[in-house]
């Protein structure tokens, strides 16, 4: 063993490792534990006020101020906004992508630059999406509506739902195509039986994390879905939303709806973990269509 | 038959491709020619450097909107990137197997919650966190509503961007390399700094860039916790008023005033600016970065 300078350095060095492990062991804990935190906190505050007809009964007369009713309006606007805005931003985001990864050349000027395009709107912060929709509605004479908050919603998926899939289809191997190809299969062929098969379960994750994007988003809603306390019944009228029904509710002066707006918090985060959970399990279960 | 179905599909989805492209120019355009009344009335540096808040008057200077974004913004960055980039190392170079696995799906969670629940969550626990025990702390007084609340719940948002690129800066870095330092006899936080940092710093900065980029155009969250007073701020227990809530906020009477609507869509063109001057920036390092790697 050596002794002097030698040994303080080494043992100095020692010490940096080992302050350095804690610090990140540390930060780790942090990032982990705020996620259980913010949940914690949420169903906590919420507990006390969580009661079934929150989420069977649309709002009655005076539920802002405290009386009776429930936020089905919201739940169920918020629903069909996603969903619809999930099934437009999928008919759309498939074909760009198959285009991309079968059709077009590999690196070829349309495939970099349509892939920097879905960066850059990734980017897009979802109030200039939300800015960007009513400036639609207002050219095309529309009022805020169901349809407008589906359309505005399904530009802010795009980016989400293509990025995803096309991350998925870059990492299948070329063979595969070729294969198809070399059975006499036309490319159209090749993408709708062979390469989305194999892509499925990516296809649904994309899925479902665009659906969740959409059915949290207020930004984007606030200009173009309007809000309103009845279920709508058609794509013209306004459709309450979940995350707008929190908003509002926390502006509130009585105590009593502001801790409605927790219990819905809460509604909104048991929404969102059930479509991590739905999809992790479906993706167990449809991988075994896929070929290794 | 079917070459005729795959010729039509190809031109169809050829169409369809250039549509990604076409939307972003027609925001910006749009944009642009919404707040092009505002910017022939005013001048440009006026609107942008002025703190004359006054629509009803008709003065609307951004300035201390455009502060309170860069105040919060700032904040958020100081707090998430260096305990984003910890959590990233730790999970790259150092944790269990089982740690990572808890990790992964936890932050992917964490990237999924709705900024309402974020801003929700922030009222709760941050805001009287500011307020009662930080604030007290420093001996100074804040109610809580206040850009360092909007920071924290900011910073906590974009945790995920940060560790999701970083560690995907790290994987890209080859074994080798790692293995030649330590044994030299580096320790593993020797190596960790002076080759995996070293040689990931343009990806780890192209996260930040982008991490900047989210917590920027972030609205709902900040605008519940930031207190929305609409002066420049003088310090992080200031409450402050960022671009994205100013939108939020007014798009109700906006139609009302006159030129009111115009300086709104100068706002959101202003915060679509930065954010795609922003996103090329990553872009243009990460693909450089890479480059380099080859």
């Amino acid at each position: 063993m050596t002794r002097g300078p030698e040994a303080s350095r080494l043992r100095r060095r020692k010490w940096t490792e080992r302050v350095f492990t804690w610090l990140m062991a540390g930060s780790t804990f942090l990032v982990i534990g705020s996620l259980l935190v913010i949940i914690g906190t949420i169903v906590w505050k919420s507990l006390p006020v969580l009661k079934l007809s929150m989420i069977t009964q649309t709002p009655k007369g005076g539920y802002y101020l405290g009386k009776e009713g429930g936020i089905l309006n919201a739940i169920v606007g918020s629903l069909y906004l996603a969903i619809g805005a999930t099934i437009l931003a999928f008919l759309f985001s498939l074909p760009v992508v198959l285009y991309l990864n079968l059709y077009a050349r590999k690196n070829s000027r349309i495939s970099s630059l349509t892939r920097f395009v879905f960066d850059v709107l990734w980017g897009i912060p979802s109030i200039v999406y939300g800015a960007f929709g009513f400036l639609i509605m207002v050219f095309f004479g529309l009022r805020a509506s169901l349809l407008a908050g589906i359309i505005t919603v399904a530009l802010l998926e795009l980016p989400i739902m293509s990025r995803a899939i096309d991350e998925v289809m870059r990492m299948i191997p070329g063979e595969l195509a070729e294969a198809s190809y070399s059975l006499g299969a036309t490319r159209l062929e090749t993408a709708l039986k062979v390469i989305v098969r194999q892509c499925l379960p990516g296809i649904l994750t994309a899925v479902l994390i665009s659906f969740g994007r959409g059915i949290g988003d207020a930004a984007s809603v606030l200009f173009t879905a309007g809000f309103t306390d009845r279920i709508p019944t058609s794509l013209f009228q306004p459709a309450a939303t979940l995350p707008l029904a929190i908003f509002f509710q926390l502006g509130s002066p009585v105590a009593e709806v502001q801790r409605r707006a927790y219990a819905s918090a809460a509604v909104l985060t048991l929404i969102i973990l059930l479509i991590s959970v739905v999809s992790r399990v479906l993706i167990k279960r449809i991988t075994k269509h896929v070929i290794k | 038959m079917r070459l005729i179905k795959d010729y039509v599909a190809r031109k169809f989805m050829f169409l369809l491709t250039l549509v990604p492209t076409f939307i972003v120019v027609l925001i910006v355009f749009g944009l642009f020619q919404k707040s092009k009344p505002i910017l022939l009335a005013k001048s440009f540096t006026g609107l942008l450097f002025s703190s004359a808040w006054q629509p009803l008057k008709g003065q609307f200077g951004l300035f201390p909107f455009i502060m309170g974004t860069l105040w919060v913004t700032f904040v958020a960055l100081i707090i998430a990137v260096p305990i984003s980039l910890l959590t990233a190392v730790y999970l790259s170079e150092y944790a269990p197997r089982w740690v990572r696995d808890l990790a992964k799906p936890i932050i992917d969670l964490l990237a999924g919650l709705p900024s309402v629940v974020f801003g929700v969550w922030g009222i709760l626990a941050v805001v009287p966190l500011v307020g009662d025990v930080i604030a007290p702390l420093f001996g100074t007084y804040s109610s809580g509503y206040s850009i360092l609340a909007g920071g924290i719940v900011l910073a906590v948002m974009i945790f995920p961007t940060i560790i999701h690129v970083s560690l995907e800066v790290f994987a890209s870095i080859p074994y080798p390399l790692r293995e030649a330092s330590l044994s030299l006899g580096a320790t593993k936080w020797e190596t960790v700094r002076y080759v995996v940092l070293r040689k990931g710093a343009q990806g780890i900065i192209a996260a930040g860039v982008l991490g900047l980029s989210r917590a920027f155009g972030e609205t709902m969250a900040v605008l519940m916790v930031v207190g929305n007073v609409p002066v420049v701020p003088k310090s992080v227990f200031s409450p402050g008023y960022p671009l994205p809530a100013l939108i939020a906020n007014n798009y109700g009477e906006m139609m009302s005033v006159p030129q009111y609507d115009s300086a709104l869509m100068l706002a959101a063109l202003v915060l679509l600016v930065v954010v795609l001057s922003f996103s090329v920036l990553a872009r243009w390092i990460l693909v450089r970065a890479e480059r380099r790697a080859e």
